[in-house]
C-alpha cells in the first residue's frame, strides 16, 4: 500500500481518467461564479428541505447540515460490477454466519473461528438461539464501507449490519445534483438510484411472517431528536409506511399492534432504527422508553419480523471482521472477491506486540466503537496521544484491533481554496430478502479537512453524489 | 392512522391558525393605536387583548408598562411566552417535523421555511413599518400553508384531522376577537358614528378579513348588530362561528370511530343552534354570555376529540 493516494479523477501522469472526461470538460467550461451560485443554492435547498442531522453533545435540538460537495464520485460500469458481486457475496456469507451461530454453530465446531470470540462477545444474543427467522435472513439491510487504496484496489473497511444509516443522503444528493445540474445528466448515462425505497419495501414485505398475506410494515424510530430522524421520516414517507415510536406499538396475545385513530392495527414487519438494547424493556434495558414491552416474545413466537434481526451486531463487530473471508470460503465455497484490510487482533499476543512496536504507523480502533470516535490514527497523532493510547491498549488489549494506515483514494472536492483532492469512502446498501440486491452506487463520504482520513459526518465529513456509469 | 400522528397534525393546524389569528388581533390593535386617541384608550385596548387570550397576568409579571411596544414584544417575539407568534410558529414546525413522513414535502418545506424566516425576523429591530409588514407576512405564510395543504394533501384521515384543528382553533379565535372588541367599542358606538368609531368598527371587520364582505352583504352603514351577525351566524362567511362549526361537524363525521358518537352529537347540536339561531335571541341573552357559553362548548369539543381519537385508542 503506497503513500501517494489513488486519485479518482486523474491518472498518475496527470491525465483525466476516461470516465471523468465528460465531467472535467464541463467543469472547465463552466464559469466559476455559476458553480459558486449553484453551491449556495444547494445549501439553501438542503436547509429548507430540512435535510439535517442532530448533533449529540450540543444544545438540544441543534440541527446541522452535512456539507454537500458538487463534484460527483464516478465509478465506471466494469468496476461497479466487480464491486457489486463482491458485496453480494459478502452479505450472503454474513447472513449464513449469523444463522449458523444462532443454530448449529458449524463454523465454530469446524474451528474456523474461535468459539469464545463469538459466544463471549457482548453483541452475541443468547435470546436468539434456536429462533427461526423468515428466509434465514438476519441482516436485511447492510451498509458495507468500502475504500480504495494503493493502486486503486477496493477493500472492505467495515460491515454495518445493525442499523446502517446514510441512504437518505445518497437519494437526496442525487436529487440535488439533478436539480442543480440537469445538463450533466444529459451528457452521462448514470444508473438510477431513485428506486431504492421501492426495493426496500419489497424486500421488507418479502420477509413477513408466514400467514401475513398483505403485510403491514412500519418504521420504528427513537423519535424526532435522534440524529438520523430525517432519514427515518424520509424513508417512511418514500415507502408510504407509518413512522412509529415505541409508544405507538403494543403487544397483545403475541401479536404486535399499533394504536390508530380507529383502534389497534396488526403490524407484521418492523423496520427498526433502534439498537437491540432498547427494543424491549422486559428483556434488554429496563429503562428504555423507546421500545415495546413484550416485543421479543412476539418475535420469538414468529408473529412479527424485525429488520434487521436482533443479534446481528456480533457479525459486524471489529473483532469478527478479520474472519469474514473465512466465512465466504466456509459457507459459499468461494474465494472472496473483495479484500479485507489486513487486521491485527490485539487479543493475539503476536499481533499485540507488533502493534505496540508500530503504533505510529497504524490505525487502532475500538472493537465496539462507531462513528469515528475512540480511534488512534498513528501517523497524524502526537507522541503524547500515542503514549496515552498505548496505556489504554495495555489495560484491555482485547478491546482493540489495528490496521495499517490506508492511503484512501482522493477525489477532487470544492474547498475554500478551490478544487483540491480529499479522501473518500463509499457505503453501498445491500438488501437481502428473497434475493440479494443493491442499487448502483451508495453514499460517498468525503473528509473535508486537508489530509484527514475521517469521513464521519460527526467529525466534519461531507457527502458527494455517486455515479455508476451504465456503459 | 396512528393516534400520535393525528395528534401532531391536529396541533400543527391549530398552531398555524393560532399564529395567524394572533397576528390579526395584533394588527388591528396596532392600527387602532395609531389613531388619534388618548393613551388610556390604547392601554385599555391592549389590556383587553391580553385578557382574552388569558395572558394578562403573565404579561404583568414580565413587563412594567402597558405600551404597544411591550405588548408586541411579548406577543410576537417573546420565546418564553408559549403563546407568542414566535412560539406558535415553532410549535407548528415541531409538530410537522414529528410527522413529516405523513406530510407532503411541500407542506413540510413551507412550515420549515416559515420557521427559518421567523428566526431571522426575531433578530431584526422592528420599526413601525416593519411591524405592519410582519403581521402581513404571518398571514401570508398561514395562507400559504393552508393553500399547500389544500393543494397537495391526500383526502384521507390526515386531511380531516388537519382541518378539524384549523376550524376548532378558528372558531375559538373569532369568538374571542368579537367578545373583546365588541365590549370595548359598544358604549362609544351607541353614542355617535364619529370617524374614530368608524375606523374602529372597520378595523374589527378587517381583523377577520370581513370588511369587504360586510359591504357586499349589507350595502349599508356598519352597525354593531350586523357585525355580530356576520361574525356569528353567516354560513357564507369563512371565519364565522357558524361556518367553523359546520366544517368541524363535517370533518368529525368523516373521522367517525367507535367512540366518537357523543362528540359528533354535541358538534351537530352546536352546529344546528348556529344554523337556526337568530341574532335577536343572542342579543336577548347577552352577546358576552352567549360567546362565553360558545367557548365553553368548543373547549368541550376539543377535549372530546383528544379523548376519542388522539390519546391511545387501544381498545
Amino acid at each position: 500500500m503506497g503513500h501517494t493516494p489513488y486519485d479518482e479523477m486523474h491518472a498518475a501522469d496527470g491525465r483525466v481518467r476516461e470516465h471523468y472526461r465528460a465531467f472535467a470538460s464541463w467543469l472547465a467550461k463552466t464559469p466559476v461564479e455559476h458553480v459558486a451560485q449553484k453551491r449556495a443554492e444547494a445549501d439553501t435547498l438542503f436547509h429548507r428541505v430540512g435535510i439535517t442531522f442532530a448533533v449529540y453533545g450540543e444544545e438540544a435540538g441543534t440541527e446541522r447540515l452535512i456539507p454537500f460537495d458538487i463534484v460527483p464520485r464516478i465509478i465506471p460500469a466494469q468496476e461497479w460490477r466487480h464491486l457489486a458481486d463482491g458485496l453480494k457475496q459478502r452479505v450472503r456469507a454474513l447472513n449464513a454466519f449469523i444463522a449458523d451461530i444462532y443454530h448449529d454453530q458449524e463454523i465454530l465446531r469446524a474451528g474456523r473461528i474461535p468459539s469464545e470470540q463469538v459466544l463471549c462477545n457482548g453483541q452475541y444474543r443468547p435470546e436468539m438461539q434456536g429462533i427461526d427467522v423468515p428466509g434465514s435472513i438476519y441482516a436485511h439491510i447492510a451498509g458495507i464501507d468500502v475504500v480504495r487504496a494503493g493502486a486503486g484496489e477496493f477493500y472492505v473497511l467495515e460491515d454495518n449490519l445493525r442499523v446502517p444509516s446514510g441512504v437518505s443522503y445518497m437519494l437526496e444528493d442525487r436529487r440535488m445534483m439533478m436539480r442543480l445540474f440537469p445538463e450533466l445528466f444529459a451528457r452521462h448515462s448514470i444508473a438510477p438510484v431513485e428506486h431504492y425505497p421501492d426495493l426496500l419495501l419489497e424486500n421488507l414485505r418479502s420477509v413477513a411472517p408466514s400467514g401475513a398475506n398483505d403485510p403491514t410494515v412500519v418504521l420504528l424510530t427513537p423519535g424526532a431528536y435522534n440524529s438520523a430522524y430525517f432519514e427515518h421520516a424520509f424513508l417512511a414517507q418514500q415507502m408510504g409506511i407509518e413512522l412509529v415510536e415505541g409508544q405507538d406499538l403494543f403487544v397483545e396475545g403475541e401479536f404486535v399492534y399499533m394504536r390508530t385513530t380507529r383502534g389497534p392495527q396488526r403490524v407484521d414487519v418492523i423496520y427498526r432504527r433502534i439498537d437491540d438494547d432498547f427494543l424491549d424493556p422486559l428483556v434488554f434495558r429496563p429503562d428504555s422508553m423507546l421500545g415495546v414491552p413484550g416485543l421479543l416474545a412476539s418475535y420469538r413466537a414468529g408473529r412479527v419480523t424485525i429488520a434487521n434481526a436482533i443479534g446481528t451486531g456480533v457479525a459486524d463487530d471489529k473483532s469478527i471482521y478479520p474472519y469474514v473471508p473465512e466465512m465466504i470460503r466456509f459457507y459459499l465455497g468461494e474465494a472472496p472477491l473483495l479484500a479485507n484490510v489486513p487486521t491485527y487482533v490485539l487479543r493475539r499476543k503476536e499481533d499485540l506486540s507488533y502493534t505496540l512496536a508500530n503504533l505510529h504507523e497504524l490505525v487502532v480502533k475500538e472493537v465496539h466503537g462507531a462513528g469515528g470516535y475512540g480511534m488512534l490514527i498513528g501517523p497524524t497523532a502526537t507522541r503524547g496521544e500515542i503514549e496515552a493510547f498505548r496505556d489504554r491498549i495495555l489495560r484491555a488489549p482485547e478491546k482493540y484491533i489495528a490496521q495499517p494506515t490506508l492511503a484512501l483514494s482522493a477525489c477532487p472536492t470544492f474547498v475554500e481554496s478551490g478544487v483540491a483532492p480529499r479522501h473518500i469512502d463509499l457505503r453501498p446498501f445491500v438488501l437481502s430478502g428473497r434475493d440479494v440486491t443493491l442499487v448502483p452506487g451508495g453514499l460517498t463520504r468525503v473528509a473535508l479537512h486537508e489530509g484527514s482520513l475521517v469521513v464521519n459526518s460527526s467529525q466534519g465529513g461531507g457527502t458527494k453524489d455517486t455515479w455508476v456509469l451504465e456503459a | 392512522m396512528l393516534s400520535r400522528t393525528a395528534d401532531h397534525l391536529y396541533w400543527m393546524a391549530r398552531y398555524i391558525e393560532r399564529a395567524e389569528n394572533l397576528a390579526r388581533m395584533l394588527e388591528v390593535n396596532y392600527r387602532m393605536s395609531l389613531l388619534p386617541q388618548g393613551p388610556e384608550i390604547v392601554q385599555q385596548s391592549w389590556t383587553a387583548t391580553l385578557a382574552i387570550i388569558g395572558l394578562l397576568d403573565a404579561f404583568k409579571q414580565r413587563y412594567d408598562a402597558m405600551t404597544p411596544a411591550n405588548a408586541i414584544a411579548f406577543l410576537v417575539f417573546d420565546r418564553d411566552n408559549p403563546m407568542s407568534i414566535h412560539s406558535c410558529v415553532r410549535a407548528a414546525r415541531e409538530n410537522a417535523r414529528a410527522v413529516r413522513g405523513t406530510l407532503t414535502s411541500e407542506i413540510w418545506e413551507t412550515l420549515n421555511g416559515t420557521w427559518l424566516e421567523m428566526r431571522l425576523a426575531s433578530t431584526r429591530a422592528t420599526s413601525d413599518a416593519e411591524v405592519g409588514n410582519f403581521f402581513e407576512w404571518v398571514k401570508h405564510r398561514s395562507h400559504l400553508a393552508r393553500g399547500v395543504i389544500q393543494g397537495t394533501m391526500l383526502r384521507d384521515e390526515a386531511w380531516h384531522f388537519t382541518w378539524l384543528g384549523t376550524y376548532l382553533e378558528r372558531s375559538d379565535s373569532t369568538a374571542r376577537i368579537l367578545d373583546v372588541k365588541y365590549h370595548l367599542l359598544l358604549p362609544r358606538g351607541e353614542k355617535a358614528g364619529g370617524a374614530t368609531d368608524y375606523y374602529q368598527w372597520s378595523a374589527l371587520l378587517h381583523s377577520i378579513s370581513a370588511f369587504e364582505i360586510y359591504r357586499r352583504v349589507y350595502r349599508d352603514l356598519i352597525t354593531p348588530r350586523r357585525v355580530a351577525e356576520l361574525f356569528v351566524l353567516r354560513d357564507d362567511m369563512p371565519r364565522s362561528l357558524r361556518r367553523c362549526m359546520s366544517q368541524t361537524y363535517t370533518h368529525l363525521c368523516a373521522l367517525r370511530n367507535a367512540h366518537s358518537a357523543e362528540t359528533e352529537r354535541r358538534a351537530g347540536e352546536l352546529q344546528a343552534s348556529l344554523h337556526y339561531g337568530r341574532i335577536e335571541d343572542i342579543f336577548d341573552m347577552g352577546l358576552h354570555e352567549y360567546l362565553m357559553q360558545f367557548l365553553g362548548r368548543t373547549r368541550d369539543l376539543g377535549e372530546r376529540v383528544s379523548r376519542d381519537f388522539l390519546v391511545s385508542a387501544t381498545d
